[in-house]
């Protein structure tokens, strides 16, 4: 079918206003300056809209990625600093006549990749046979020498890629670059879609547009059918939360129902892959790998290595482990590569490759030295085994024959000479541009777009979209994409209706309920802590209230200073309007849950996020006294609503059970010091008060006991109350019921060291009277209480 | 020359350790014309839960093991008796000036092949100091062989043994700023010394007889393991075995356990356990040439 121009909307001020750069082609308009057909929908929408209009859709989509916590971390930044996603809301449109173009040289690109990594693991012909040097391998970092000579057990070393796409000036796609160690980006790609059907709800319906639930349905599948354990769970193997795409595992893990899963989570027995998890070893024999192949092992591959599993190497080894894809693909991301595998294309497959990828140089030969020195200044040049493009890094590279990065400087000719077996020569790549929406306006900006495939029954699928990446200016070389920009969704459209089924609404064919999958031991003592962490932060900030509002009062100074003693116990400056040592313990309430992102609902960890954004604006304007009293409530009301919502959402699993340990443990710990020291003879006037304020019993106390308060009462309340959700021995109780739970399916008689302290701590406190429970009494309980924690570390946690 | 070698090594733990799991590379090799190992036997105490052997890319022998129980120690013993035969005269090696070209033409890319020794690996990467200081230690009329045998000579001279001076986990680059070291260093140095001046050179770990001064007895236990260098002189010369911390060819004294990059790929042992307060370690080991 020819390109027609279609008839214009009525208002046609949007496009007619858009002004694509001269000689650079452009997504939204043709060489000829007409619309492209995909395009039309999109833009009579647009322009039957008001600019107020636009402004308040396209906000919905980033209100979307702001409650959905999207967020990058920069690698190392102890801070947590989260930055907002820069996203763009009108989508790359494609129509599908080109995008089948284009899958189908992604899949033939595909099949080359895994001939030649096959190759490189195994016979080796192709050095062998000279169509690649034999120092790109031998000296290649990524060349996993342990690899060499094992078969990867699914039988492909690629079941998952990713490949970097753009289009070059001649109006053609090119492949810029190939990712296949452990690409990233899918996630992020389905977390735009979403976004974008918030943006154009009833446009998106209206559109043939392809949906992408399909590809991650038959990706799971594929995934599925890989085990050979069906007892097993597919885990992704993640290096962690400090890596920047750790939110994307996270959101994918919980997207596909897989386990998402840290080195330290794993352990090797017999050559068999375990997971570590409280209720003992649990199998798993697929991972999908999010982690650079040379972490995974420090045994034998990085020995500084330490994300990876000991043993892992060798239980690939044995054939007890399909990994997604096998360690050592990353060789195959090496920018060399790119100069040889057009000719490798023909040998392996009789045909050139569809899609060409940038024009590639090895400067290890005199005639390839010779052209990249006399095109230098259309070229860049840089590291011949790097798996980044030149510009992507610190490294020495040269950008149209101009030295940038190294230490010193450099003449180009001398670096090329000196280190031609080592350099590359790229062509130098300018991109297409895209419409994107600025100041009420349409402006173009260089584009390209990560599309991703995934290897199943029947064969590679490529995604029906992929990862726009949007360049920040109007410069269309493909360097411009390093200064950061904005992405955008990437909408394949049909001239026909589309399959519409989400993931979700699959149905199976019979319903089976999903069993949860068992705790990694990490995970749980994440879950503990961040219990305790709360709990504490909740302690501190009712203690430190008690305190501010009585510095008005005529509270005596004898008072004070017990108090002041409790807060020193909890590193707390009573002299600080908002505690240092409070923003302390609440940073170590978001790092833990940082960690175990995978099992956090949105809203929670949105919660937590406010709790902590608000100390860190209140700790500025507070002022000693009432007004930090004040501040205090605030924040109590805001912890309150967060732990509502993980008591009201949260799924009763052992994940639940640890997390309700902590916090029952932190609790009880903190009311018995403080009745140790508020209930003691000695305590100066006003304790008991102030025991029966802090666990927020005063009414409680009224009802109960019409009289001032007393010591036998205060203990009765606060220790010894089975029923009063702030007494010692209420927290007890609970902790008490969620052993039974973890316990559940063991079997009888095999009591853990944790649960006969926890049946004779509780049995011990029910057996005292507000008489017997004297302040040595309360102390001794207290240690017991903060001893549980090591017990049940070495129970489950080991 | 026959000898009987035994080694011991010992690690004591604080506190229980558990989970561990260890890669050793204790046995020595049986190599063609160079070593013959008659007989061989590595045993670790406690019993392993599991226990593997294999052979590594480089055709090292390696045992890997592991213990669930907790334990407080692990003792390794190796005994072998090792046959060291007179290698073959060294053949002709390429003049300095056409080894980038002999290499150019390889694509071999099997265990001894010599580019994989040829570019920087993890604890021997190239260093421009190193680079500058072998280059000046060769003259560009020289064999290959030439070139090794005066890198040696230098590093012999610059050096000096010092076994407080670093650690198993000092950098090369700072050994050599400090010019002091173990055999370890030196090897590392010699290593990048000659990658750097585009000589591929290899690690080699292994045992060597010490003899002990006239009139004194040999002290039982008091050999150690040894590090020294292999060098690549050309297509036809192949590999030659060079000991810069004596400064001599690696000969009858010399007993070949592991070949790789550098130290990483062939450390005697490395373990991953999870253990918590200090460990204590202990090595002996004896090399005693047999009459006959």
């Amino acid at each position: 079918m020819k390109g027609q121009a279609v008839p214009l909307p009525p208002d046609t001020r949007l496009f007619d206003s858009y002004r694509p750069l001269p000689g650079v082609p452009d997504e939204l308009v043709d060489a000829n300056g007409a619309m492209r057909p995909a395009w039309a929908g999109l833009i009579d929408h647009l322009s039957g809209m008001t600019p107020l209009q636009i402004d308040q859709a396209f906000a919905q989509g980033d209100q979307h990625l702001a409650d959905a916590g999207v967020f990058f971390r920069k690698y190392g930044d102890a801070t947590l600093a989260a930055r907002d996603w820069p996203y763009r809301a009108v989508p790359i449109i494609l129509p599908e006549s080109e995008w089948s173009g284009i899958a189908a040289g992604l899949i033939q690109r595909a099949e080359v990749l895994e001939h030649v990594v096959a190759d490189l693991y195994g016979a080796n012909t192709l050095v062998a046979n000279g169509y690649l040097p034999a120092a790109l391998i031998a000296e290649n970092p990524e060349w996993l020498r342990p690899m060499v000579g094992v078969q990867p057990r699914s039988g492909h070393y690629l079941h998952f890629m990713a490949f970097e796409i753009g289009r070059g000036p001649d109006g053609r796609w090119w492949v810029l670059a190939d990712r296949t160690d452990a690409p990233s980006g899918a996630g992020f790609a389905l977390e735009n879609r979403v976004a974008s059907t918030r943006v154009f709800p009833d446009l998106y319906r209206q559109t043939n547009v392809h949906r992408l639930a399909g590809f991650f349905r038959q990706f799971r599948d594929a995934l599925d059918r890989l085990r050979q354990n069906p007892a097993s769970r597919v885990g992704i193997l993640s290096p962690g939360p400090l890596t920047d795409t750790y939110y994307e595992q996270a959101y994918i893990a919980r997207y596909l129902g897989m386990a998402l899963l840290e080195g330290e989570d794993l352990t090797v027995e017999d050559g068999q892959l375990r997971i570590r998890t409280v209720q003992g070893l649990a199998p798993v024999d697929v991972l999908w790998r999010r982690m650079d192949g040379i972490w995974c092992d420090p045994l034998e591959l990085n020995e500084n290595s330490a994300l990876g599993t000991p043993g892992l190497m060798s239980a690939i080894r044995q054939g007890h482990v399909a990994m997604v894809n096998a360690l050592g693909v990353g060789v195959l991301e090496t920018q060399a590569l790119m100069a040889f595998l057009p000719a490798i294309s023909q040998v392996l497959t009789g045909q050139p490759l569809s899609l060409p990828n940038v024009a590639t140089w090895w400067c290890g030969t005199d005639a390839a030295l010779a052209h990249v020195r006399a095109n230098a200044g259309q070229m860049m040049i840089g590291a011949a085994l790097s798996t980044r493009m030149p510009f992507e890094g610190t490294a020495r590279h040269a950008i149209g024959g101009q030295m940038r990065g190294g230490e010193d400087d450099a003449d180009l000719h001398d670096w090329l000479t000196d280190n031609a077996g080592a350099l590359v020569g790229k062509e130098l790549v300018t991109l297409s541009t895209t419409p994107v929406y600025e100041a009420g306006a349409l402006v173009p900006r260089p584009m390209t777009i990560r599309v991703f495939l995934a290897r199943t029954a029947q064969g590679w699928q490529v995604m029906p979209g992929g990862f726009g990446r949007i360049g920040s200016t109007e410069d269309t070389t493909a360097i411009s994409m390093r200064n950061g920009g904005s992405v955008a969704d990437v909408w394949v459209v049909s001239d026909h209706p589309v399959e519409t089924a989400t993931l979700l609404s699959s149905p199976p064919d019979r319903f089976e309920r999903a069993q949860p999958g068992p705790l990694p031991s990490r995970a749980a003592d994440n879950l503990f802590w961040l219990g305790r962490y709360i709990e504490r932060t909740e302690g501190i900030l009712r203690l430190v209230r008690a305190y501010n509002s009585r510095l008005c009062e005529s509270a005596t100074e004898p008072l004070l200073k017990t108090i002041r003693d409790r807060l020193t116990f909890y590193r707390i400056d009573p002299a600080q309007p908002l505690p240092e040592g409070l923003r302390a313990t609440m940073s170590s309430a978001v790092y833990s849950a940082s960690q175990i992102r995978d099992r956090f609902s949105v809203d929670g960890w949105a919660a937590l996020q406010d709790l902590d954004k608000s100390m860190g604006r209140m700790a500025n304007s507070a002022t000693v006294g009432n007004d930090a009293a004040l501040v205090m409530s605030v924040l109590l009301r805001k912890i309150a609503g967060f732990s509502g919502l993980v008591h009201e959402n949260m799924y009763r699993t052992a994940g639940w059970q640890f997390l309700t340990i902590g916090r029952s443990l932190e609790r009880a710990a903190m009311m018995t010091e403080l009745l140790a020291a508020m209930a003691d003879p000695d305590a100066p006037q006003g304790g008991l008060d102030l025991a029966i304020e802090v666990g927020d019993s005063t009414m409680v106390h009224r009802q109960r006991y019409a009289v001032l308060t007393s010591r036998e009462t205060v203990i009765d309340l606060l220790a010894l109350d089975e029923f009063n959700p702030r007494s010692v021995r209420f927290q007890l109780g609970v902790i008490g019921k969620q052993v039974q739970n973890l316990s559940a399916g063991r079997a009888p008689g095999q009591m853990t060291a944790f649960e006969r302290k926890v049946l004779a701590l509780d049995t011990g406190l029910a057996l005292h009277t507000v008489q017997t429970l004297d302040t040595a009494a309360l102390k001794a309980i207290h240690a017991d209480i903060l001893d549980l924690s090591n017990a049940l570390n070495s129970a489950f946690l080991h | 020359m026959l000898y009987d070698i035994t080694l011991r090594i010992s690690y004591d733990y604080a506190s229980p350790a558990v989970g561990g799991r260890h890669l050793v590379r204790l046995l020595p090799l049986d190599i063609a014309g160079q070593q013959r190992l008659v007989a061989g036997h590595l045993e670790i105490t406690p019993r392993p839960s599991e226990r593997f052997e294999q052979t590594d890319f480089f055709g090292n022998r390696v045992t890997e093991f592991s213990h669930r129980a907790p334990h407080e120690s692990i003792v390794l013993k190796m005994q072998a008796r090792i046959d060291r035969l007179p290698g073959p005269a060294p053949l002709a090696a390429t003049p300095l000036a056409a080894l980038a070209g002999e290499l150019a033409l390889c694509r071999d890319m099997g265990p001894d092949a010599p580019l994989h020794f040829l570019a920087g690996s993890p604890r021997a990467p190239l260093d421009g100091a190193m680079t500058a200081y072998a280059r000046a230690a060769v003259h560009p009329g020289m064999t290959t062989a030439e070139a090794v045998a005066a890198v040696a000579a230098a590093l012999y001279r610059d050096i000096r043994f010092d076994a407080k001076a670093t650690t198993v986990d000092t950098p090369a680059a700072e050994a050599f700023a400090k010019r002091r070291g173990v055999c370890q260093d030196y090897s590392h140095i010699m290593i990048a010394c000659l990658r750097g001046i585009g000589i591929p050179a290899a690690y080699v770990s292994g045992f060597l007889r010490t003899i002990p001064p006239p009139g004194k007895p040999r002290l039982e236990g008091a050999d150690a393991m040894h590090a020294w260098v292999r060098a690549w002189c050309g297509a036809q010369a192949g590999w030659v075995e060079v000991d810069p911390t004596n400064n001599c060819t690696a000969g009858a004294d010399h007993v070949v356990v592991a070949y790789g990059r550098d130290y990483s790929d062939v450390a005697p042992v490395k373990g991953m356990l999870r253990v918590s307060g200090n460990r204590k370690s202990a090595q002996a080991v004896d090399v005693i040439p047999l009459p006959g």
